[in-house]
């Protein structure tokens, strides 16, 4: 199977495969974007974030099967934590996603963060990259929510949606500051319960607070299990898009994208680089004396990047 | 190179027990395993589906209503039309030992029946997982 | 129970005898004497004395068999007056064979039916469904219409048998077909004893066969309970189970809690449907797990019956004594039967139901030796009954009431298990009740924890389960299963055909309309489905109309 040919061709096994080899560190991975990536661009990228238990997963489900009835492709990438102790996950978003399982044109991938620290696996951007060299119309990324989830996915999103629940401790105190800023739009999800409207409300104040120009992000209330307000999101979201591209913001948010893109890739380089350092023998014994308070951390670090530096 | 063992956990069929594929993606996890897990009612279009866009190394079928004849053959053909059968296919749950033989001939790798260790069963998937050269 | 002074000074006593005790080496690889746990993670003493019950009061918290709070007992003789039900779970592949099962349990001295529905039958399907290939027959019966069950009870008299059969989500519409059944045979629906299970809360916290959604099928739950209480007052429209639950993991004190709690509900969502709780609460039943621990199911049993009499009375103000009784079924518990050495199952199962008399259930299906590996054989399932009619004719347990009570242990452990229990039902108030909490994941996610845990202790060898982890031999192949066969699926598609021909089409449809709007509205369904039954709508049919009421549940998962 060639895969790059096959990502091109839009085959789902050769996306999967590609996509687990980005995630390896493969460097067939690699390989794989230099050759598709000038393919990629055309997607549209909406990143989903909000507390555990929010409805996240069915919502993106809802709004899957929403775009492909409408001839849309869409593709999916779900992210779980992993175990920081044995580094294994379950990867749980996937159940409640199964209406979708056999759509035509919806591809799910699920992903655990594998030692990052965010909401997102390290592999996640690139990951996108494929699916979008594959043909997907939409690519939908669904965080962890917690952590610097909300950070995280504005850098791999041209639209970011949070997703609230009532009744969910999701009051405006438990609500960090990023959020706020973050989220282009904000979707009280389970709005058949009781507390959605006085969520809605809550959120709305504080956005009043916080109007920027040209786009205030406004409040949705949906039900992703009864299926209302589904088309609501998918509105505001191609308004949202509207705006970026009418205001220039979506040229400037790819160029972002593309300077992570190059940043994400030097930051694992140099990371294994510095790694390998410290793995040293030599280096070793420079440790021992930083852990003796003979020597200090800086200075340690001074000599082997001045070294490294020599070497990349 | 940091690989991942994936494996899908799978309940095809109409069989609600799900005590024992929890317990294992359970045990899969704490040994350092990505684990998928369908939920019950699965049918084996949607488990094949399913296995080949996570790019799954194991997938791994509990049944105890005893249709683990007729689903668990359909899963390895679908699979195999899909070209994944580098898969590693193994059966679990209420499967009576004279149809290990059937099930192993139409390419279910291994069964494990009740009362299998959780270590058994992880280091069959060690040893047995199909890696890319 | 016993003064203070007598307890001081046996305190005393009993702390020197204590240290010589600890003086005794324990064995390599016994228990410690400080760290011993049942199931539920309650410690158990080297050794009980009346210190560990001298705060009781015998009125108050034992009282009478037969009276307030019932710890002893639901009725008052026991088995002295009438042994237990023995009633085998039993019913595969066609109901011709069922017939025929059923036909030779009641000759070799069973005393009631209880049927087994195949997973299509149990989620509302009919043999024909795509779904229900490998699945007809499998697991029970296949029912898909009043013309099936016609055939199950052929020569049988449904006025003289009780019948529990085990279906939740499609009750309704069992109960219809069966009220039906017994109409063609001219039996008033009130001469009808048996019981439906009818208890969606433990599908979708345990058990998996679910349709649909939690607030539509309270609802028809309620409507069953209405219509129950009035015409078959000799029925028990409700089996709240903890079994499942048992067997999907959970520990003892959570089977009592969660069970109750989902008791709870169902009063609650009955009471607020404009019943009075009086009209319905005496037929409200349960069913219980046997476990392994003798005597901390036991105490689980004692422990249950006098939570719920004190439930009814000061939460619901249930004032007909009937109401506060909790009478259940036992079954013995699959999950420790092995594959290993099958027949240690009979001892084991031998153990379990001994629990379940010392407990004083109402009926009893002991587990057949081979089904850790497939559904029983007849020589197997014989063994199984012959094993509760040695311990109901020849043990003598069954002579007096409630045996046990008075052991220092026994009281101590049903005292804690009440205790445990009640705090998991407080939370579980807390979180708004059994449906809120399951809806929440609480209820799933205890029991998946429990179930884990218990799974590493096996691996650890801190649990022992005999043949498995110890005292292993090489597995020799156990002979003569039971084997379904899988055509099944075409005849029954056959069957189906030929039943849909010989029927009045246009009375199936007027009465499929029936059943739609009444769905839609705040009416009782059971008459319309009974119409449609009747008719011979089949039962897939009656659960679609209801499917495109109400949708269908979508499950989360909890691990």
């Amino acid at each position: 199977m060639d895969v790059k040919l096959g990502v091109l061709a839009g085959d789902t096994r050769a996306v999967a495969r590609a996509i687990t080899w980005v995630e390896n560190g493969d460097p067939r991975g690699a390989e794989v974007i230099r050759g598709v990536y000038a393919s990629t661009g055309r997607a549209y990228i909406v990143g989903l974030t909000g507390s555990p238990g929010a409805g996240k997963s069915t919502l993106v489900s809802r709004l899957a099967a929403l775009l492909a009835a409408r001839g849309q492709k869409v593709g999916i990438l779900a992210v779980d934590p992993s175990s920081p102790f044995s580094g294994g996950a379950i990867l749980g978003d996937r159940v409640r996603m199964f209406d979708v399982a056999l759509t035509r044109d919806v591809y799910i991938r699920s992903m655990g963060t594998r030692g990052a620290l965010g909401g997102l696996n390290r592999a996640t951007r690139m990951a996108a990259r494929i699916l979008d060299a594959a043909g997907f119309d939409w690519i939908f990324v669904e965080t962890v929510g917690a952590g610097q989830a909300e950070v995280d996915v504005h850098d791999v999103a041209y639209t970011t949606a949070v997703v609230m629940a009532p009744g969910m401790g999701d009051d405006i105190q438990a609500m960090k500051a990023g959020i706020m800023e973050i989220g282009d739009l904000f979707i009280i999800n389970k709005a058949d319960r009781d507390g959605a409207d006085r969520t809605a409300t809550q959120v709305e104040s504080v956005l009043q607070l916080s109007m920027t120009e040209g786009w205030n992000p406004p409040v949705l209330k949906v039900s992703a299990e009864l299926n209302t307000g589904i088309d609501s999101v998918v509105d505001t979201i191609e308004r949202h898009r509207a705006h970026l591209v009418a205001s220039g913001k979506l040229d400037a948010l790819k160029t972002r994208m593309a300077k992570l893109d190059v940043l994400e890739i030097l930051k694992a380089r140099l990371a294994d680089t510095m790694k390998q350092q410290l793995d040293q023998p030599a280096v070793q014994v420079e440790l021992e004396k930083v852990a003796s308070k003979q020597s200090d951390p800086y200075s340690l670090a001074d000599i082997i990047f001045e070294q490294s530096w020599r070497n990349i | 190179m940091e690989e991942k063992i994936r494996v899908l956990v799978a309940k095809p069929g109409l069989d609600g027990h799900d005590r024992g594929a929890k317990v294992l993606a359970r045990a899969f996890m704490d040994a350092g395993m990505e684990v998928i897990y369908t939920g019950i009612r699965r049918t084996p279009e949607q488990i094949a589906e399913v296995a080949v866009q996570e790019d799954v190394d194991v997938v791994a079928l509990s049944c105890l209503s005893g249709a683990h004849n007729t689903l668990f053959p359909k899963v390895v053909d679908l699979l195999k039309e899909k070209g994944a059968d580098d898969i590693l296919v193994m059966g679990g749950g209420v499967i009576p030992e004279d149809d290990i033989p059937f099930l192993k001939e139409h390419g279910i790798s291994e069964v494990f029946g009740p009362g299998t260790p959780l270590a058994t069963c992880v280091d069959y998937i060690r040893s047995h997982v199909k890696k890319e050269a | 129970m016993y003064d203070k002074e007598s307890v001081g000074r046996l305190k005393a006593a009993k702390a020197k005898w204590q240290q010589g005790a600890d003086r005794i080496p324990a064995g390599k690889t016994s228990k410690t004497y400080s760290d011993c746990r049942t199931s539920s993670g309650i410690d158990v003493k080297l050794l009980y004395t009346t210190e560990d019950v001298g705060e009781m009061n015998y009125m108050r918290d034992l009282g009478f068999p037969g009276e307030y709070p019932y710890t002893r007992g639901y009725q008052a003789t026991m088995y002295r007056g009438r042994l237990w039900t023995m009633r085998q779970y039993a019913g595969f592949a066609t109901v011709e064979e069922s017939n025929r099962r059923y036909k030779y349990l009641l000759n070799q001295g069973q005393t009631g039916l209880s049927i087994a529905f195949d997973l299509p039958t149990q989620l509302g399907m009919d043999a024909d469904h795509p779904l229900s290939e490998g699945e007809v027959g499998k697991v029970g019966v296949s029912v898909s219409s009043l013309a099936d069950l016609e055939v199950l009870f052929d020569g049988i008299p449904l006025d003289q048998v009780s019948t529990s059969m085990t279906i939740n989500a499609p009750a309704a519409v069992l109960m219809a077909m069966y009220i039906a059944l017994a109409r063609g045979k001219r039996i008033s629906a009130d001469k009808l004893n048996g019981t439906i299970q009818n208890d969606i809360l433990k599908e979708y916290s345990a058990r998996g066969t679910y349709i649909y959604p939690p607030a539509p099928s309270m609802r028809i739950i309620s409507d069953i309970f209405a219509y129950c209480s009035k015409e078959t007052p000799n029925w028990n429209m409700i089996s709240i189970s903890g079994y499942h639950m048992r067997e999907a993991g959970c520990t003892a004190v959570q089977e009592v809690a969660f069970t109750l709690a989902d008791g709870i509900a169902y009063v609650d969502a009955a009471v607020k449907a404009g019943l009075d709780v009086d009209s319905f609460a005496a037929r409200v039943s349960f069913f219980f797990d046997a476990h392994s621990n003798l005597l901390e199911e036991v105490a689980k049993f004692r422990a249950a019956r006098r939570m719920w009499a004190r439930i009814m009375k000061d939460r619901f103000h249930a004032q007909n004594p009937k109401s506060l009784m909790l009478r259940f079924h036992t079954q013995t518990a699959g999950c420790t039967l092995t594959s290993q050495q099958p027949d240690n199952n009979v001892v084991r199962v031998t153990l379990q139901a001994l629990a379940a008399v010392l407990g004083g259930t109402q009926s009893l299906h002991t587990n057949s030796r081979d089904e850790a590996l497939s559904l029983p054989s007849e020589d197997s399932v014989r063994i199984a009954l012959r094993t509760q009619q040695i311990i109901g004719y020849e043990s003598g347990v069954a002579d007096t009431v409630d045996p046990l009570a008075g052991s220092y242990f026994v009281e101590s452990m049903t005292n804690r298990i009440e205790e445990e229990a009640l705090k998991y039902i407080a939370k579980i108030d807390e979180l708004g009740g059994a449906v809120k909490a399951i809806e929440r994941g609480f209820i799933q996610q205890e029991i998946q924890n429990s179930s884990y845990q218990y799974q590493l202790e096996i691996e650890s060898g801190k649990k022992v389960i005999v043949g498995v982890n110890k005292f292993q031999v090489e597995n020799k192949p156990f002979k003569n299963l039971m084997h379904i066969d899988s055509a099944l699926f075409e005849k029954r598609h056959k069957e189906l055909d030929a039943m849909k021909s010989r029927r009045d089409t246009a009375k199936v449809e007027a009465a499929l309309a029936q059943v739609k709007a009444v769905a839609g509205s705040d009416a009782n369904l059971m008459s319309a489905i009974i119409d449609a039954v009747d008719a011979y709508a089949t039962l897939g049919e009656v659960c679609d109309v209801l499917r495109s009421v109400f949708g269908e549940y979508r499950p989360d998962a909890t691990f």
